[in-house]
C-alpha cells in the first residue's frame, strides 16, 4: 500500500490541463522534482527526501523569436533515459528541452503555425521517453514527433514523424514495468478515444490501433503489456496492447478523468478526475490466462479540487 | 489553445452584464415612493436593453468574433464589453466597470465550471440567448440580429467534438484562473467557499453519457463478460437526466446560464461592516442585486453635474446607498425597501435635459483614454468597427 506524505505548497494553482504532474526522483542526491503547469510559466519544486528543503523555481516558456511570450503551456513532463535526465515542454508555440533542473533549453523544435489561424487549434501535448534514446511529443493534427537524443550534449534530431491519428493526441506513455519481454514500448491516446501501440526504433512500427468510441481518451498508461486508458466519461478500460482485447472496464468517475498513473511493481493505480476523488486500484496479471483483474482499493481521497486546483497524481 | 472561445465568451459575459443591468432597471419600477424624480419607465427600460443587445449581436461584430482567433487578454475584453455598455444611455466609470467585469466572470466561472460535459457549455451559451431573446422580444428587428447569430453558433459549433469543446473549456478555466473574487450568491449558497474557490458536490445526476461510478467489469479474450463487481462510488450519484436541446428553440435541461437574480427567492441581509444574517422569503431582488450592486453603486461615480437648478437636468445614475437615504427609503416605502436603499435612477424628461446630456455626452468621448493593447492588434480591429456601430 502506500500513504499520503507531507503536502507541498507549489507557488500558484494547477492550470486546466491533462496530466498536469511531472515527478523525477533523483536518487543519488535524494531529491525529487515536481513540475505543475500555470498558464504560460512551469512551476518546479525540488523537495529533499527528509522533507526538510525545499526550493521553488519558475520556468517560462521563452520561445526564440517571438518578442512578447503569450503561448500557452501544455505540458511539462520529465524523460528520464538511462544516459540523461530531460525536461520536456509543451506548448502553442513549440517543444522546449531543459536538462532536468530546468536551468539550460537544450533544445527547441518549433511548431509550424499557420500566419492567419485556422479552425483547429494547434499545440503539442503528450510527452514520453522511449526505450534508451528516444523523446515522442504529440501535435494537435495527430502527428507523433520521434526526436533521437545523444547521451550528451544538444545534438537532438527529429528522427521520424508518425503520422496515424488523425485527431489531437492527448497523451502517450512508454512501458513502465521495467520488463524487456513486452513487444509494445509505446502507446499514444487521442481525442477520439483512438489508441496506437508503437515498437520503438529506428523506424517506429506501428503494432495495434485499438479504435476508440468516440470519447476522449484523456490519460493512458502501458504496463507489462496492458493499455490502462482514462475517458472522459469518468471510464478507465484495460487492453492488451498487442491484440487489442479488452480485458476490464471500470465505471470509475462521474467526471473527466485527468490523470492515471501506475506504480510499476506493486500494480497499484490512481486516477484523478473533475469529480473531485483520487481513487486506488489494484491491477494483478494473471499470466496463465493472460487477463488482468482490477479491483477497487478501500481508500479513495477527497482532493479540495477547484477549478484551479486539477488533482494529479503521483505514485512512488 | 483553443480559437473557438470568443464568440461563447461574449455571448455569455454580456448574458451576464444584461442580467445585472435589466435586475437594476426592474428595482426602479417596484419604489413607490414618490419622492424621487425620475423613474425608469417601461420604455426607456426596454430601450437600453435593445441598443445593448442590438450592439452586442451586431452582424459584423459577430462575424469578427467567429474568426478562428486566440482569446484576448482581460484588459481587451474589458474594453469592449465597457464600449458595448455605453452603447446605451447609461455610463458607467472606469472603477464601476471593473466591479461589474468581475460580477461577470466570476459568474461565468462558475457556470464553466460546474458545466457537466463540455458540450453542456452550448447549453449554457443558448440559456443566455433565450433571456436575451426575451428581453428584447418586443422589438423584432433586435431579434430578429439574436436569431441570425445564434443560427451562426449553431453551425460553427455543432460540428466539435467533445475533445475540442473540452479544450475550449481548459481556454477559459486558464483565463479564469487566477480570478477569486467572492460574490455573496454564491458565497450563501455555498457554491463558494471563503477563500474564493468554488466548490464541487459529489452528489446529484452524472452528466449525460457518463455511467453511475460503481463498477468493475471483466472480460475473457473473446469479449465475453466473465465477472461483475462493485465498489462503493463515495458520492451519492444518479442516472443522467435527459440530454438538453441544442436547436434554435427548446428546453435545455441545465439550469447554468439562466437569469439567477431572478430566480433566487430567498434574500438575506448581509453588510460588509456586520455578519448579522435576517432571512426574509419574499420576492424582492435578491442578495446579489443588494450587496454586489451597492457596491458598485458607491464606486460608481455620478454624472450630476454640481451646480443645477434642478435635478431633472441632469443625466444621473445614482446607485448611493448611505444610511441616510436608507431612511428616507424606508418612511416613504414598504419594508422591503428598507432593507435595500434607494436606488435612484433619474432619466432626462425633458428638452433641456437632453441638451445637457449631449454636452456631458460630448465630455465623456473626449475624457475616455484610448485604451492601450500591448497584446498587439487583438481587439483593436474590434474595437475600431465598435466605434462604428
Amino acid at each position: 500500500m502506500y500513504h499520503k506524505e507531507k503536502s507541498i505548497q507549489i507557488k500558484n494553482s494547477a492550470s486546466a490541463l491533462y496530466n498536469n504532474l511531472g515527478v523525477l526522483r533523483i536518487a543519488p542526491r535524494r531529491l525529487t522534482y515536481f513540475t505543475v503547469v500555470h498558464a504560460n510559466v512551469v512551476n518546479m519544486v525540488s523537495a529533499s527526501w527528509d522533507g526538510l528543503n525545499y526550493s521553488h523555481r519558475q520556468l517560462q516558456s521563452k520561445e526564440p523569436n517571438v518578442a512578447t511570450s503569450t503561448s500557452l503551456i501544455m505540458q511539462a513532463a520529465f524523460c528520464a533515459l538511462p544516459s540523461r535526465d530531460l525536461l520536456v515542454v509543451t506548448s502553442q508555440k513549440g517543444i522546449q528541452i531543459y536538462e532536468s533542473d530546468g536551468s539550460i533549453m537544450v533544445y527547441w523544435h518549433a511548431l509550424d503555425t499557420p500566419e492567419t489561424p485556422t479552425a483547429q487549434a494547434v499545440f503539442a501535448r503528450g510527452i514520453s521517453a522511449v526505450r534508451e534514446n528516444y523523446i515522442c511529443v504529440g501535435i494537435s493534427s495527430g502527428a507523433i514527433l520521434v526526436f533521437d537524443v545523444p547521451s550528451k550534449g544538444s545534438n537532438i534530431t527529429l528522427s521520424e514523424v508518425l503520422e496515424e491519428h488523425k485527431e489531437s493526441i492527448t497523451d502517450m506513455a512508454a512501458e513502465c514495468s521495467g520488463s524487456q519481454e513486452c513487444i509494445a514500448d509505446l502507446v499514444s491516446a487521442d481525442d477520439g478515444g483512438n489508441l496506437c501501440v508503437w515498437k520503438s526504433g529506428e523506424e517506429f512500427q506501428l503494432l495495434n490501433n485499438i479504435p476508440g468510441f468516440d470519447m476522449s481518451c484523456s490519460s493512458v498508461k502501458l504496463w507489462k503489456g496492458t493499455v490502462v486508458a482514462g475517458y472522459g466519461t469518468g471510464q478507465i478500460r484495460l487492453y492488451e496492447a498487442v491484440t487489442g482485447i479488452l480485458h476490464a472496464e471500470v465505471k470509475a468517475h462521474a467526471r473527466w478523468i485527468y490523470s492515471l498513473d501506475i506504480a510499476p511493481f506493486s500494480g497499484l493505480l490512481l486516477s484523478a478526475a473533475e469529480d473531485s476523488l483520487v481513487r486506488v486500484w489494484h491491477l494483478s496479471m494473471t499470466p496463465e490466462t493472460n487477463s488482468v483483474e482490477v479491483t477497487a482499493l478501500k481508500t479513495q481521497y477527497k482532493t479540495f479540487l477547484t477549478v484551479d486546483s486539477f488533482p494529479q497524481v503521483l505514485l512512488t | 489553445m483553443s480559437v473557438r472561445t470568443l464568440p461563447l465568451v461574449f455571448i455569455n459575459l454580456g448574458g451576464e452584464m444584461l442580467y445585472i443591468l435589466d435586475q437594476r432597471l426592474q428595482a426602479q419600477n417596484t419604489s413607490e415612493d414618490n419622492s424621487e424624480k425620475g423613474v425608469w419607465s417601461e420604455n426607456d427600460r426596454r430601450r437600453v436593453m435593445n441598443d445593448i443587445v442590438g450592439t452586442m449581436f451586431n452582424k459584423a461584430f459577430m462575424d469578427e468574433l467567429l474568426k478562428p482567433q486566440q482569446l484576448y487578454s482581460h484588459r481587451t475584453l474589458k474594453t469592449v464589453l465597457t464600449r458595448i455598455a455605453h452603447a446605451s444611455i447609461m455610463r458607467l466609470n472606469p472603477a464601476s466597470m471593473d466591479r461589474l467585469y468581475e460580477l461577470m466572470v466570476m459568474a461565468f466561472k462558475y457556470q464553466v465550471f460546474l458545466c457537466p460535459r463540455p458540450k453542456d457549455l452550448l447549453l449554457i451559451s443558448y440559456n443566455h440567448i433565450d433571456t436575451i431573446r426575451e428581453f428584447v422580444k418586443d422589438t423584432p428587428v433586435v431579434v430578429n440580429q439574436v436569431d441570425e447569430t445564434h443560427r451562426k453558433i449553431i453551425e460553427v459549433y455543432s460540428s466539435l467534438s467533445e475533445g475540442e469543446f473540452q479544450l475550449l473549456r481548459q481556454t477559459l478555466l486558464i483565463f479564469f484562473q487566477d480570478m477569486h473574487v467572492r460574490v455573496s450568491l454564491f458565497l450563501k449558497i455555498q457554491v463558494q467557499n471563503p477563500n474564493g474557490r468554488f466548490a464541487l458536490s459529489t452528489s446529484g445526476p452524472v452528466p449525460h453519457g457518463t455511467e453511475v461510478p460503481g463498477l468493475i467489469r471483466t472480460f475473457d479474450s473473446k469479449g465475453r463478460e466473465v465477472r461483475r463487481s462493485e465498489f462503493p462510488t463515495g458520492g451519492s450519484y444518479s442516472s443522467p437526466i435527459r440530454e438538453g436541446c441544442f436547436e434554435l428553440h427548446g428546453d435545455r435541461i441545465i439550469r447554468l446560464g439562466l437569469n439567477m437574480y431572478v430566480l433566487t427567492s430567498v434574500c438575506s441581509r448581509l453588510t460588509f461592516l456586520s455578519t448579522s444574517v435576517t432571512l426574509q422569503t419574499d420576492d424582492t431582488p435578491n442578495l446579489l442585486a443588494k450587496e454586489e450592486l451597492n457596491l458598485l453603486a458607491r464606486l460608481m461615480g455620478s454624472m450630476k453635474a454640481e451646480n443645477k437648478p434642478k435635478a431633472e437636468t441632469g443625466f444621473r445614475i445614482n446607485l448611493f446607498t448611505t444610511d441616510e437615504e436608507e431612511e428616507e427609503a424606508g418612511a416613504s416605502c414598504g419594508a422591503e425597501e428598507s432593507l435595500f436603499g434607494v436606488i435612484n435612477i433619474q432619466a432626462m424628461q425633458d428638452e433641456q435635459a437632453a441638451t445637457e446630456l449631449a454636452r456631458i455626452a460630448g465630455q465623456f468621448a473626449e475624457q475616455q483614454e484610448q485604451p492601450e493593447n500591448p497584446s498587439g492588434n487583438k481587439g483593436d480591429d474590434l474595437l475600431a468597427m465598435m466605434d462604428d456601430l
